[in-house]
């Protein structure tokens, strides 16, 4: 897989920031080298701290597509994070400064294990994959992204969810210093979303912690993300800090926005449009290609339907959007 | 040289280039001489060519407010050149969607503007304006006679329709169509003002 590096950065964006990285992630690596002697086998998930850090050790997977992959520019520069802003390029512009680290994420409700983790410890017991995917926008338009994250799967197992649990709810930071977009009330904030256990479990999905190899960007949902490929974009919830399981399905940030035109499932579904646009067709964004940047028909659950449909074979789709 | 020459032959050349820069600067973006178009170029220009489409509406509005505001009767000899802008800019963001969205899918384009409410309500707009700019000539002008005002009033539909049509596009951040609503509301509000006293006698119109 090509990587590409972004090429606009200006050296006055980064010096002074990576040379502090630089130093701290010496001594990290100077640590990991060390553990690799003494147990050379499973590492786990480690991204280290800073921008463009390398994530070590990922693994290919199974469920990534071969479509042409985006530009790295793309992906990090035209997106959705109304925390950061509601213009597509805000998030970029926004998010720089933004810390993703010190970081915890709290883990409650109906399971075995709970409490506070630190993000390193969170993500330590699982193996970092990359899963190239595609992304479909509510809006119609899509990327293919290649995330870099661990099975929701084995995590939710590792937290031993009880036979109450129906449901897995997340939540996004609420910091109205650290992201300026939460200052004015464009939603209820904190983001928040959900899935049925089912499809937490499901093996594409994901949490994301890193892009095209490096820790996830800021304006991506650093440091954790969720990353669901049959649904529209917004089900990936960004900047988590709290995950908990339910009894009862979780409140959805687009769904109480509003909730004729967002579902709680919000699965991608060419055959029901949201009321505004249609949903049958979809800009598969590339910088690269001409302006004529090609319009492509939406599949069914995104192309993921021998994945995910049987998880919906008793549900009135138009119903339950 | 007398004033109405030198509006014609020095001030009306200048003003029709600086309405041309908005559209100058999309090419230059569109070829990355004076910037570029992000990741998504069709959106970036469609939104563009829409904001000057609305901002021309206002500023064809408000010439009338203006001059009676400040007693600058010369602005009157602008107002059909800067109507013509904001017909020119809401044609360019029609053929952009026609063009580089749809892709000139003929089946696509008729059930969205049938089906998708503030795609009906722009292209509404769109055909007001289209006969506004095609009766704007001086002879169509005298040909109509009280028609032509009555048609040349549908620009307030126009900044109405084109409010709403961006309205009803935003997911949640209404805040630029306000500021639109907010305009509007005021150069309408002056007009109903200004309006209510007898009829004035036929004159200015419009």
């Amino acid at each position: 897989m090509l990587i590409k590096k972004p090429s606009d950065i200006k050296p006055s964006e980064i010096t002074s920031h990576s040379n502090y990285l630089n130093r701290r992630q010496i001594i990290k690596a100077a640590g990991l080298i060390g553990g690799a002697a003494m147990a050379p086998a499973a590492m786990g998930a480690v991204v280290p701290e800073g921008q463009f850090a390398k994530i070590p050790d990922i693994r290919k997977s199974e469920y990534s597509t071969d479509e042409k992959v985006n530009p790295y520019d793309d992906i990090v520069t035209y997106n959705n994070y109304y925390e950061f802003g509601t213009g597509k390029s805000d998030p970029y512009r926004n998010a720089q400064d933004f810390e993703p680290r010190p970081w915890t994420i709290t883990v409650d409700g109906e399971a075995e294990v709970t409490g506070t983790f630190d993000f390193e410890d969170f993500i330590k017991p699982f193996d970092v994959e990359e899963r190239i995917y595609r992304m479909r926008c509510v809006e119609a338009w899509s990327m293919v992204i290649p995330w870099n994250g661990i099975a929701l799967a084995d995590v939710v197992k590792r937290f031993r969810p009880t036979s109450k649990a129906k449901y897995v709810a997340f939540e996004t930071l609420y910091d109205k210093e650290r992201m300026p977009g939460q200052r004015w009330r464009s939603l209820d904030w904190p983001y928040r979303e959900g899935l049925t256990i089912e499809e937490a479990t499901n093996p594409l999905s994901i949490l994301a912690i890193g892009l095209y190899g490096e820790a996830l960007p800021n304006q991506n949902g650093a440091p954790i993300r969720l990353v669901v490929p049959w649904k529209y974009g917004f089900k990936g919830i960004k900047g988590i800090v709290r995950m908990s399981f339910t009894e009862k399905q979780p409140p959805a940030s687009w769904n109480m926005q509003q909730p004729r035109e967002y579902g709680f499932y919000a699965n991608v579904n060419p055959n029901v449009d949201h009321p505004r646009w249609s949903q049958a067709y979809e800009r598969r964004i590339s910088s690269e290609s001409s302006i004529l940047a090609r319009r492509i028909p939406t599949q069914m659950f995104n192309g993921y339907g021998e994945h995910v449909a049987h998880l919906y074979k008793d549900l009135d789709l138009r119903k339950y959007f | 040289m007398d004033s109405i020459t030198q509006i014609r032959f020095i001030w009306k050349p200048i003003v029709f280039l600086a309405c041309l820069i908005p559209f100058v600067h999309v090419v230059g973006d569109l070829y990355g001489i004076t910037g570029d178009l992000g990741a998504n170029p069709v959106e970036a220009i469609l939104d563009r060519f829409g904001n000057w489409g609305i901002r021309f509406v206002m500023i064809a509005l408000a010439v009338t407010p203006l001059r009676k505001i400040t007693g600058w009767n010369w602005l009157a000899r602008f107002r059909r050149m800067l109507g013509l802008f904001a017909f020119f800019y809401v044609l360019m963001h029609f053929l952009t969607w026609f063009y580089l969205d749809q892709q000139m899918l003929w089946a696509s384009m008729v059930l969205d503007i049938a089906k998708r409410p503030y795609i009906t309500v722009g292209f509404t707009a769109l055909l007001l304006l289209t006969a506004m700019a095609i009766t704007s000539t001086s002879g169509m002008r005298r040909r109509l006679g009280r028609r032509w005002n009555t048609l040349h009033k549908s620009v307030y539909v126009v900044g109405v329709l084109g409010v709403v049509h961006y309205w009803w596009q935003v997911k949640s951040d209404f805040r630029e169509p306000l500021i639109y609503a907010a305009i509007l509301a005021l150069l309408l509000g002056y007009r109903l003002m200004t309006s209510r006293p007898k009829r004035q006698p036929q004159a200015t119109a419009a």
